[in-house]
């Protein structure tokens, strides 16, 4: 069979990445099992990275470069919203241009009843006579980051899913500025522009004594981040496989003969959403509560298309490519601090060029690939 | 909230809103276009009146404008700008669809691909202005200074109010008459109603989206002329929050038609001015979005329903 343009460019990658997966599906079940182990023990070692040949990789091998460990956590969360993103992106085929908006519900939802400096907390201890260190503790605040998160994702959901593809873009976008508009105007409980301070960690509000989850030492927070991003991994994985994830699939390539199979594209769209928020809340939960201090300014909606520019560079529907795309997009700019001046340009550019020359990403999920090779085909029998 | 002040002075907020709208109406009309032809939401076209309001910055930096000069000179800077502002947001829109819309059309790619290049493109021009012209708010010479030209009922109309809402409506009323009356427009309406059928009947399908791209640039570099005589300032990302609110105004007229983008922009820009003096300007932004919502909500297809192929069916 004759090759399509498409697969002349860049086939360089494609050979070789499609090489290495091809291989990999072939090894037998223990090997795949021990060879995932393996990376697995890897990236628990990662911010310990001292192997020579190997810490050039490190961003404090350079000039001014941030703390590894640190750089690792900010990887981590990047990952953990490619994986929100990409159900929603890769799997149901929705188009979230406002995920910043959930990231922000989940790190103000920390922020506002865990730290004992927001507005909200202080009401509180005002009405019920607490103590001034009284504030909800951090490991409740999980629970409440994803729901609230979770609810804002349905009610942004129900009027916009019923509409076309192409609103709902347009949609997300403004709900990401209005959320970070809300924030900014509402002095009298999220804190309003000066943002909200002392945001608690694991071992409470930030103080001297917390030896774990301290400001300083960044690695328990990545060891942190990084098990519940294996978490997330394995339920994904699992809701992929399950019926869910075979009529998200059904509804993104075809809606109608999905409803007409009896999938209904609206719930599962919803579930998409709101299975996304709650992934975005999470992580906009752990980003605030490493920072320690937040504020509206940090979730503008060029981070929006940042998220969706690290999914589908690395690969919409599939999660190792989502996570890839997160790691580049977070990793390259710290290692190379000259160029991060340039990084949303470069990220642009990136997203038009692989959308140009390689639509399916970088580490594409098969079944996407195979869509968009049918379409071309479509196109060719067509002229 | 401050309805002494909004029901006291309501002509004045009124004409201040249609000023703002009629900068919203034009811009809207390029997310209109190439909306009816291609079904696809331009997403750089945002930066394709920004790169507008820069060329008029240079333009008339580089005639000498300071806020000085006589009349004729006014007149002059003034219709050098719109050459330069037009021809700049022209060109830019005509490139972003042969880099990159073409090839995808020719790949017959799904729409969320072509949404997400134009993001990429929309975030690759942006940035490249603000790299180059740094990220700071430029000031632009005041060019008219703001005078009351005349009273009607009490309210006062500035000049620059009049020149906006003025040259918004002449230059709408030209799209209208060119996509309706002209050969060209024809091919247009065509196109829009069905590509095939039109490809068959000999329109070059090609050349009329380029055409609706380089008329959707045109409008947006006169946008781009009347926003920096009446702000009088740009900046890298200037196109950002205009071009959102100038996409909710072509929805809100029901999007792909010509005449709902204009009474869509108007009365987006009603609204708006109306918000701010209710809430002191915190508010504004917002209002915008919640009127997109509840339009999306009780009238997907917008106040005047959608559709450039039946504009005159």
């Amino acid at each position: 069979m004759t090759e399509t343009t498409n697969e002349g460019r860049l086939s360089g990658v494609s050979n070789f990445f499609a090489g290495v997966g091809n291989r990999w599906r072939g090894l037998p079940k223990w090997q795949r099992g021990i060879g995932f182990l393996a990376f697995v023990a890897f990236l628990y070692y990662l911010p310990l990275l001292g192997v020579p040949g190997l810490t050039w990789l490190r961003t404090d091998s350079i000039e001014g470069g941030n703390n590894w460990a640190g750089v690792l956590f900010t990887c981590a969360v990047y990952v953990l919203i490619a994986l929100g993103l990409n159900v929603v992106i890769g799997l149901a085929g929705l188009l979230d241009l406002g995920y910043v908006g959930f990231f922000a519900i989940g790190a103000y939802a920390v922020a506002i009843f865990g730290s004992t400096q927001s507005p909200v907390v202080k009401s509180l201890q005002d009405k019920f006579d607490l103590a001034p260190e009284w504030a909800i503790t951090w490991a409740i605040c999980i629970p409440i980051a994803i729901a609230l998160a979770m609810i804002s994702g349905v009610i942004l959901g129900w009027p916009t899913l019923r509409l076309r593809g192409d609103y709902l873009a347009i949609v997300t976008l403004g709900f990401g500025e209005i959320i970070r508009i809300v924030i900014r105007n509402s002095t009298n409980w999220s804190g309003g522009p000066a943002g909200i301070a002392s945001i608690p960690g694991p071992q409470g509000a930030p103080s001297a004594d917390n030896h774990i989850f301290g400001l300083i030492d960044a690695k328990p927070w990545y060891w942190l981040a990084l098990s519940i991003v294996l978490l997330v991994v394995f339920l994904v994985r699992r809701l992929e496989n399950s019926r869910v994830g075979r009529s998200w699939l059904a509804v993104r390539e075809d809606e109608d003969a999905a409803a007409v199979m009896g999938v209904n594209p609206f719930k599962f769209k919803m579930w998409a959403f709101a299975i996304g928020a709650a992934l975005g809340g999470l992580s906009g939960f752990l980003f605030a509560s490493r920072q320690g201090f937040i504020e509206p300014n940090q979730f503008n909606a060029n981070l929006s298309i940042l998220f969706v520019a690290m999914v589908v560079v690395g690969g919409s529907g599939n999660m190792a490519g989502a996570a890839l795309g997160a790691v580049l997009l977070a990793y390259l700019p710290e290692r190379f601090r000259d160029f991060s001046e340039y990084r949303f340009l470069v990220f642009g550019l990136a997203l038009v060029l692989v959308m140009l020359l390689r639509p399916q990403g970088l580490l594409p999920s098969k079944r996407r690939a195979r869509e968009l090779k049918d379409r071309q085909e479509e196109v060719a029998v067509g002229a | 909230m401050n309805f002494d002040e909004l029901f006291g002075h309501l002509g004045q907020h009124t004409v201040d809103g249609l000023a703002k709208g009629s900068i919203y109406a034009l811009v809207a009309l390029g997310y209109t276009l190439v909306y009816g032809v291609l079904k696809l939401i331009n997403f750089a076209h945002s930066e394709v009146f920004m790169i507008g309001t820069f060329a008029v910055l240079g333009v008339w930096n580089l005639l000498g404008a300071d806020g000085t000069q006589g009349v004729a000179m006014t007149l002059l800077l003034l219709a050098a700008g719109l050459l330069g502002g037009a021809l700049a947001s022209g060109a830019t829109a005509v490139a972003v669809e042969r880099v990159a819309y073409r090839r995808l059309r020719q790949l017959n790619a799904p729409p969320l691909i072509f949404l997400i290049t134009a993001i990429g493109i929309s975030m690759v021009l942006s940035e490249t202005f603000g790299i180059w012209q740094g990220r700071l708010v430029v000031g632009m010479p005041t060019l008219i200074k703001q005078k009351v030209a005349f009273t009607i009922f009490g309210t006062e109309v500035t000049n620059t109010q009049l020149i906006t809402i003025v040259a918004a409506l002449v230059m709408m009323f030209a799209l209208d008459q060119f996509i309706n009356r002209t050969r060209y427009g024809r091919g247009v309406r065509a196109v829009a109603q069905n590509p095939d059928a039109a490809a068959l009947m000999g329109v070059n399908k090609d050349r009329v989206i380029m055409l609706i791209f380089l008329l959707g640039g045109l409008l947006a570099g006169a946008a781009a002329l009347l926003y920096s005589v009446r702000y009088g300032n740009t900046r890298f990302n200037v196109g950002f929050l205009l071009g959102l609110k100038a996409f909710t105004a072509a929805v809100l007229g029901g999007i792909g038609n010509l005449r709902g983008a204009l009474l869509g922009g108007l009365l987006l820009g009603v609204v708006e001015v109306y918000a701010a003096t209710l809430t002191q300007s915190n508010w504004e932004d917002v209002a915008a979005f919640v009127v997109l919502v509840v339009v999306l909500l009780f009238r997907p297809t917008g106040l005047l329903g959608e559709s450039l192929g039946r504009a005159r069916a």
